[in-house]
């Protein structure tokens, strides 16, 4: 004992006084810098690929990361409750840019091939899904939601995210056109982080 | 005799593109130069890339999978002396050095759109020669149907070949009407310099109503076989990659359409634009495909 085991604790404390804000602000610097360098003409040879490839990627790590909260209090200790909200909503508003860019930017809203894109490019289908999953998600995020809803309901809501992120790593997975160890990586650590929820029910 | 049809003279500025629309249309769009016919389209739209876009933006995967990759990694392959194995169902068969092999074939500028299975696109002025022109230098001979083509192997500057994300080495093939075709090109330079290596130095392929995975980089031997052989990416997923793999905006790939394509450096907006029928070589190529079901022969 001694260090390591105040360690967890002393950092909870430091955060419980520390604002939310920051985190917002800070989980948007990628983003604005993403776009700044898409408005200079600095992506590169293929910006919109660019641009929508990097958002899909901070979507699925914003998602990871606040997934990681819950294991970080169980194991190390660490409070972080209090940005889960944030690295949620960061994780959802990179989603929607990154969908707003496939539909404007990518297919250039050539609306008769949109639909059928979706419903005919498995790895779309699946990716569509996890962001229709996210949506009542992102509309019960705010502060009064768990009194409306019940506490009961509304972490049975959230559940949903385990699944979108299981969804968002597959599909990141299948758009490569060879097997990339990066995205293998990614769905063995969305895979790790929800298969440890379901560790913990069944332990309970 | 078949002269290009598409050179320099045809990269005009946008303001005189209307002027020649109506001399197309004068001429009925009928034979330029006493060539083949010529789409109308073929020219209003040929206005090459810059030098840095076509050389900076490449798929070359023995050196790496983003398309940043090929000019950052390949610059320490050296490709002179280079040695090219011809074999198979062939006169002269043998090893050549590249130069023996061009001998006195001159070179010509071919500027020609390559449209990527991955739906974007390019123009690219080639320097190069009529793949035919070295096929009967070499001497078909009967019995010959395909020509297959093998790409170098080389782990001590190819990073990507040490990992087996593909067959190596990488495999391509062609039907013998394709290759002596007067379009399909070996390329040796582009912008009359000599080809960059991650752009496939020393010489490549260029067959420019094809999937730009056709066009095989980087050359070490052309074998004339009988059977229909097979190629890297119809080995690495026959369900998505064929044989002919013709640019046709009607038969999609599985997991991406193939009507449309994005044109590199157009920007943020309005970088999409519709696919061409055999990339808008129809006129010159639609004829070898004749009776065959394009949705099966992908
Ligand atoms: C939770 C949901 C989603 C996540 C986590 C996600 C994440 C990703 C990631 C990580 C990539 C690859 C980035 C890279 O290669 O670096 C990607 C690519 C892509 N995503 Fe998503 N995505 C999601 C939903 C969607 C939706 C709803 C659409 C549109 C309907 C979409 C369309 C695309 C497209 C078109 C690509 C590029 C494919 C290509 O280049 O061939 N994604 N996504």
């Amino acid at each position: 004992m001694g260090a390591a085991a105040t360690f967890g604790p002393r950092i909870s404390g430091v955060v419980r006084k520390l604002p939310t804000w920051p985190v917002y602000l800070a989980g948007m610097v990628p983003g604005g810098w993403l776009i700044w360098r898409a408005l200079t003409n600095q992506l590169g040879m293929d910006p919109v690929k660019t641009l929508e490839h990097e958002l899909g990627l901070l979507s699925l790590q914003f998602l990871l990361a606040s997934l990681c909260v819950t294991p970080l209090l169980r194991f190390a200790r660490i409070n972080l409750l209090k940005f889960r909200k944030a690295l949620g909503l960061l994780a959802f508003g990179y989603l929607v840019l990154h969908f707003l860019v496939w539909l404007f930017l990518d297919l250039q809203m050539r609306w008769s091939t949109i639909g059928a894109e979706i419903v005919k490019r498995p790895y779309l289908t699946i990716g569509f899904a996890a962001f229709v999953l996210l949506l009542p998600v992102a509309a019960t995020s705010w502060q009064g939601a768990v009194k409306s809803m019940g506490a009961l309901a509304w972490q049975r809501l959230h559940r949903l995210v385990y699944v979108a992120v299981l969804l968002g790593a597959v599909h990141f997975v299948m758009q490569e056109k060879v097997w990339s160890l990066e995205s293998l990586l990614y769905l063995a650590a969305a895979t790790l982080l929800v298969g440890m929820r379901f560790l913990w029910v069944r332990s309970w | 005799m078949f002269k290009p049809d598409l050179t320099r003279d045809d990269v005009t500025p946008e303001s005189v593109w209307l002027n020649r629309r109506q001399i197309i249309a004068a001429l009925g769009a009928g034979s330029i130069a006493g060539g083949l016919p010529l789409a109308a389209n073929a020219l209003e739209e040929l206005e090459p890339h810059t030098w840095e876009q076509i050389t900076t933006y490449n798929n070359f995967y023995e050196f790496g999978t983003s398309k940043s990759d090929p000019a950052e990694n390949s610059q320490d392959m050296v490709t002179d002396p280079w040695t090219v194995k011809v074999d198979g169902l062939v006169d002269n068969p043998g090893e050549y050095s590249l130069a023996d092999l061009i001998g006195d074939i001159p070179t010509e500028e071919r500027i020609y759109r390559f449209r990527c299975v991955e739906a974007w696109s390019m123009v690219i002025p080639w320097n190069g020669f009529e793949l035919n022109k070295l096929l009967n230098k070499v001497g078909v001979q009967d019995g010959a149907g395909y020509v297959a083509f093998e790409t170098a192997v080389l782990p001590d500057v190819m990073e990507g070949v040490k990992f087996p994300i593909l067959d190596w080495p990488y495999k391509e093939g062609l039907r013998l009407d394709e290759a002596m075709h007067p379009l399909t090109i070996m390329a040796t330079g582009i912008y009359d310099k000599p080809i960059p290596n991650q752009n496939g130095a020393p010489m490549r392929l260029v067959v420019p109503w094809k999937y730009g995975f056709k066009s095989i980089k980087t050359i070490v031997r052309i074998s004339l076989v009988a059977e229909q052989p097979v190629n890297t990416w119809q080995h690495s997923a026959a369900n998505e990659y064929g044989f002919f793999a013709n640019v046709n905006p009607e038969v999609d790939h599985p997991r991406w359409s193939q009507a449309s394509e994005r044109v590199i450096g157009a920007g943020l907006f309005g970088s999409r634009i519709d696919t061409l029928m055999f990339n808008g070589y129809a006129d010159q190529v639609a004829s070898l495909y004749e009776g065959m079901d394009l949705r099966k022969n992908f």
